[in-house]
């Protein structure tokens, strides 16, 4: 049972509890069987999706598209900025230009997500790992595609590439080990 | 010039889910002793600041709603918010305004009733406590997932094992089961530790705090009032605060929390204390353990030990009462409890009752040099606060 499934069921039981003490107490109580404690269950529910810019880093985006991951980097000073920003805070004349990443790194360091957060408890357990870019002297940070995570290591190769991510239908990078994983 | 700055007052609720309890009424508990402990009227504070988070819970404006309810209504007063080191931020903030002479006597609340959500909302909201967009959007971290980051290389680049991290939820709940305040109760063994299901491989549920509800609050005074409150006022010695990267991608490296030493590194320099040699200056310190593996860099980033080293101490029980220098003798995040924002404030009340001598037996630290430290991190090493507290008034 996925971990949405296990949270729904739990919701569901809570909502027929508080339905029932609506009809006894006329209030949606919850009274916890072994502590006796009250609480009330709350009655207005709010759904929170954000409206996030990405207008100033659409470059990003139209080249995800086309298969290529882009960074910034400030003219006058050198440094590569992942994620890309579009200002460079310690050059005066603020000046950026846009670079391709390698499509190669190394793993640095991963860890497996066994408890999920509500909005990815749909999602079969995954592991998310942090890559160097050695050439640029970048990190990034993205789902590593691999069954055995016994066979993870600092300083394994990985791929970069671009996946669709299901069943949300987008697209993003992953981490892919360049030996069997 | 600045005033020199005490606690006169603490104040520490039972942390745990505290269903029997709402957010004002949480905060009161631990605002009353507060109070009662300082011998002051409501009419004299100045200045309330409260820490909250918040998210999970129900009440937007918690200060207001806290102040209502404490008969503190038109005091001037704010929310304050660093994450997990918002304690720290909300005392820092409350020691400015008195040392700038802006107030003479300020209350500061730390609180959070995380336990209004479902736990996989609180995972939720947790998670989102790196970069938003470009960690938790598409990639799903968590905040176990982050430690968890750092654990993974610490382990590969150390040598160390699933095991040593146990050693400290051990020594946690050890001195947890002596504080009738904390979450848990119970002494656990390091089997039980490792068989304990995995939260972010690898770390387990018993190498993670619990999601707790609680508050702890103190009463700071300038020196003039403090010394006539009390005569053992406990002094405001130093505090070193720094912060770090959004994304972990753009930390240097992963064997400690940059924010976290250079946070020591000015608390020892305000405090004039020799960072080679800091462990003989403290009787005691309480530090930021969220996962087993925060409270090992913990150790290294305030100095106890080498990079590296940090694990040695814990497998030696050098930071048990006996040992180089005794560590979260109260239960500490992890088995205390970490109830957000009073966490900060939760460390400063218990090192205040530890130098005052006013502990349970069995965790009480030998009182020698008067001194203890607060390491305090919010996020994933996104806001660090050290801050030394002492029983002798500072230099200068």
């Amino acid at each position: 049972m996925s971990q949405k499934i296990e949270f729904e069921n739990i919701l569901r039981r809570i909502e027929e509890i508080s339905e029932n003490s609506k009809k006894i107490y006329g209030a949606p109580l919850i009274i916890d069987p072994k502590t006796g404690v009250a609480t009330w269950y709350d009655q207005r529910e709010i759904k929170i999706r954000f409206l996030i810019s990405i207008e100033k880093i659409k470059r990003f985006f139209e080249a995800l598209s086309r298969g290529k991951i882009l960074a910034t980097k400030c003219v006058n000073t050198g440094e590569i900025m992942f994620p890309p920003q579009i200002n460079c805070p310690r050059d005066p004349k603020n000046q950026i230009e846009w670079v391709e990443i390698p499509n190669e790194g190394e793993l640095v360091t991963w860890t497996i997500i066994k408890v999920k957060p509500y909005s990815f408890s749909h999602h079969d357990d995954y592991i998310v790992g942090i890559a160097k870019i050695s050439n640029l002297n970048i990190n990034i940070l993205a789902w590593v595609k691999c069954k055995d995570p016994n066979k993870l290591r600092p300083g394994l190769r990985v791929r970069l590439n671009i996946v669709k991510r299901e069943p949300e239908n987008y697209l993003i990078y992953q981490l892919e080990p360049l030996e069997e994983c | 010039m600045r005033r020199k700055v005490a606690i006169v007052g603490t104040g520490h609720s039972i942390y745990g889910v505290r269903n029997d309890v709402n957010l004002p009424e949480l905060a009161y508990e631990s605002i009353k002793e507060a109070v009662d402990e300082a011998k002051i009227g409501l009419d004299d504070i100045d200045l309330v600041v409260v820490g909250n988070v918040g998210g999970w819970s129900s009440e937007y404006l918690p200060a207001i709603v806290i102040n209502e309810y404490a008969d503190l209504a038109g005091k001037s007063t704010f929310r304050i918010e660093a994450a997990c080191a918002t304690g720290s931020a909300a005392i820092k903030t409350a020691v400015d305004a008195i040392a700038s002479g802006e107030a003479d006597i300020a209350l500061v609340v730390g609180v959070e009733k995380m336990n209004e959500s479902l736990t996989p909302v609180v995972v939720e909201f947790i998670g989102r406590s790196g970069n938003y967009f470009w960690e938790f959007q598409n990639f799903g971290l968590t905040f176990p997932g982050y430690y968890a980051l750092y654990a993974t290389y610490y382990m590969f680049n150390y040598g160390v094992k699933e095991e040593d991290l146990c050693l400290i939820a051990v020594k946690n709940h050890h001195y947890a089961s002596m504080n009738p305040k904390a979450h848990f109760q119970r002494k656990i063994t390091v089997d039980e530790c490792m068989k304990s299901r995995y939260i972010a491989w690898p770390l387990k549920l018993y190498d993670s705090c619990p999601i707790s509800d609680g508050s702890a609050s103190i009463i700071l005074a300038s020196e003039e009032i403090a010394t006539k409150i009390t005569d053992t006022p406990i002094w405001i010695e130093a505090i070193g605060s720094a912060s770090d990267t959004s994304n972990i991608t753009r930390r240097k490296d992963f064997t400690g929390l940059y924010a976290a030493r250079k946070a020591a590194s000015e608390a020892y320099k305000k405090a004039r204390l020799d960072p080679g040699e800091i462990t003989r200056h403290l009787d005691l310190a309480e530090v930021h353990d969220c996962f087993t593996i925060a409270e090992i860099m913990a150790y290294e980033d305030l100095g106890f030990a080498k990079r590296g080293e940090g694990v040695k101490l814990i497998r030696e029980g050098q930071t048990y009462i006996g040992g180089l220098i005794p560590v979260n003798l109260s239960g500490g995040l992890k088995a205390k409890g970490h109830p957000i924002a009073a966490t900060g404030v939760g460390m400063a009340v218990e090192i205040a009752r530890q130098l005052w001598n006013k502990i349970e037996r069995g965790r009480q630290a030998p009182i020698k040099n008067g001194r203890g430290l607060a390491h305090n991190v919010g996020g994933t090493g996104h806001y660090a606060y050290v801050t030394i507290y002492s029983l002798t008034k500072p230099r200068g």
